[in-house]
């Protein structure tokens, strides 16, 4: 009788458990994402809207959901929709851009049981204590290098047209890549390089391109959302385009030769991993070639028309 | 040297297209009395909504014609707000651009969704003009959008200083009083203008959207409606001058890339202040001119029985 009833106990209480722990495991893991554009800026925002999205569909709707906010361009805006969604309880806050980092030394420590991530960047101020914010950072020097050696292959006039943002983080680290690229092909190479001042002045960036085709470039590139204005410019005027943070084939599929999609998932999974055992923060995640955090994503009809335009006008000969 | 200076002078070109529509539409209505500061706000809907007509129905006829359509739509609210109602005008403008942007986002969210690109308005050589040697490469090789906006100084110059009815516009800027008991309907006069504003500020947007650019992303137009209210006053509310002031401003713009390409050695933080610093130079040196503004600017009308 004592046995039996030890049985129902263990039981009972083994199913009062077990429904505990699937209750646990029911509550799924949030992320909010707070971007300075927009989910379809065809770019920078864009990206990790993307990488969001292939983790949702990894572990599930059930398992993982996100929100997010866009246009946070104004620091003091970010802050607050930062804090707002570490007070909701989100186990995971996204600040993607390198100016929220200031914000999240005054937020984090708030709030110990949730993690921040901010980049790119390779600043986790464990020095000041805070032990609750990860950082990521593409190494985009490795994209653009590759995109220049494609980039030299392709010219035909050897001057080259760099439409960058604001001359700091992954812009500037992609166009000394870039540069270091054509220069390993075509030592005699001119690049010129023009920065917008701004991520956003779509106008300015397409008369900078309008600029380095005046001045002979025939290959142009470029990094933020403005340099869709850019695209357009070299598909006009007919010349070729390297993209950067997303793959840009589709807004000039004969002109944009290759991109180079950073794919934030490969830092995100092992954060969420890292997250669920209870370690906060104070780890740098590397965006690379080798890891699969940049990806190089060719864009065939681009190189396919060229080819076929050269045979067309006799540039190669093959009788 | 001659191909850069060729350059620099197409890029102005193309460059103060948009602003020439935008702020030659604000200074007809400041003439009349009605500050409209929501100039961008128009812009981006004029520039959504050609672009959304380009790409479900690919002809750049209609998209220019929606621009307008919902320009002179804008045009109309923004009259209701500030004639009808006698909003304060800073305050609606402000909140006319926030809606503007807002909106235009959110269409572009719900009925686009991604960037992408439209064949707009290609260059349309003028005859016999564009085989000129250099100067028909630079004037007469542009998109229809850009002769338009060019064409608009001297046709809003006449319309306010050679016609009856620029007459009452600017009567009813300096002395709606005066104007009123002489007959002249101040109401319709303003909704006139304002709503003629809107439709330039919606061709603005098109010019950027289906004719520069051929692109629409959320604030494609990055803050110009805010420089072609300045370069209203800038211009000291005459078409001639509002069209210096765009050429100045998008002339050292132009320089500034220029500067960049060629590898001068400047900062490009700097080369990218030249064109502010080089607009508050001459506005300050301008100063002494003594240029007023339209009296009843930013008042609404209020009949004394």
């Amino acid at each position: 009788m004592t046995m039996k009833k030890f049985i129902v106990f263990i039981a009972i209480t083994s199913i009062f458990v077990l429904s505990l722990v699937l209750c646990v495991n029911a509550e799924p893991f949030k992320v909010a994402f707070i971007m300075p554009s927009t989910v379809n800026d065809f770019a920078w925002s864009q990206s990790m809207y993307d990488a969001l999205m292939t983790i949702q569909e990894e572990m599930g709707e059930d398992e993982f959901q996100f929100d997010y906010s866009e246009s946070m361009f104004i620091v003091a805006d970010a802050a607050a929709a930062i804090r707002d969604y570490a007070s909701e309880g989100y186990n995971l806050i996204i600040a993607h851009g390198s100016q929220y980092g200031s914000s999240l030394v005054e937020i984090a420590p708030d709030f110990p049981n949730t993690s921040f991530a901010w980049g790119s960047t390779a600043n986790v101020f464990t020095d000041q204590g805070i032990t609750n914010i990860f950082a990521y950072e593409p190494l985009a020097e490795q994209g653009g290098f590759v995109n220049g050696v494609l980039a030299a292959k392709l010219s035909q006039s050897g001057v080259f047209g760099v439409i960058g943002p604001i001359e700091t983080g992954d812009a500037k680290h992609y166009t000394e890549g870039f540069k270091a690229g054509i220069e390993s092909i075509n030592p005699d190479a001119k690049i010129n390089v023009t920065w917008i001042g701004s991520y956003s002045d779509v106008a300015l960036a397409s008369e900078a391109a309008q600029t380095h085709m005046d001045a002979g470039a025939d290959v142009l590139t470029g990094t933020s959302q403005m340099v869709v204005g850019a695209i357009g410019v070299a598909e006009q005027r007919g010349a070729y385009w390297f993209g950067y943070d997303v793959d840009q084939s589709s807004l000039a599929p004969q002109h944009v030769v290759s991109s180079v999609d950073v794919i934030w998932a490969v830092a995100l999974r092992p954060m969420i991993e890292m997250i669920k055992k209870g370690e906060m923060g104070g780890k740098i995640f590397t965006l690379n070639l080798e890891n699969g955090g940049l990806k190089i994503v060719v864009n065939d009809e681009a190189l396919v028309g060229k080819t076929i335009n050269d045979i067309i006008q006799g540039k190669i000969m093959l009788r | 040297m001659e191909a850069v200076i060729v350059g620099i002078i197409k890029s102005a070109i193309r460059l103060a297209t948009p602003y020439l529509y935008a702020s030659i539409g604000e200074t007809l209505g400041q003439l009349s009395g009605v500050l409209n500061l929501g100039v961008d706000g128009v812009m981006l809907m004029g520039a959504f909504s050609a672009f959304y007509t380009v790409v479900r129905t690919g002809n750049l006829v209609f998209g220019l014609l929606a621009a307008i359509i919902v320009g002179a739509t804008f045009g109309l609210l923004i009259a209701f707000i500030n004639v009808t109602l006698k909003a304060e005008q800073g305050i609606s403008g402000i909140g006319i651009y926030i809606f503007g942007l807002g909106l235009s986002s959110l269409l572009f969210s719900v009925l686009i969704g991604t960037v992408q690109t439209v064949k707009g308005f290609a260059p349309l050589p003028v005859p016999w003009l564009s085989g000129i040697p250099v100067l028909g490469e630079i004037f007469f090789q542009q998109n229809i959008l850009v002769y338009g906006a060019f064409l608009l100084v001297p046709l809003s110059w006449f319309v306010i200083y050679k016609t009856p009815i620029g007459l009452s516009i600017r009567a009813v800027g300096q002395h709606p009083e005066a104007a009123d008991s002489l007959g002249v309907n101040i109401v319709k006069i303003r909704y006139l203008t304002v709503i003629t504003g809107g439709i330039l500020s919606g061709i603005a947007g098109a010019s950027l959207s289906i004719a520069l650019l051929n692109v629409f992303q959320q604030n494609l137009t990055n803050g110009m409606g805010f420089i072609a209210v300045a370069l209203v006053y800038f211009g000291a509310w005459k078409p001639q001058t509002v069209l210096t002031g765009a050429l100045l401003f998008s002339t050292v713009n132009a320089i500034q890339i220029w500067i960049q390409v060629k590898g001068i050695n400047i900062p490009s933080d700097f080369t990218l202040m030249l064109p502010y610093i080089v607009t508050i130079i001459v506005l300050t040196a301008m100063a002494k001119r003594h240029v007023r503004p339209p009296k009843a600017l930013n008042k609404p009308f209020e009949r004394g029985e």
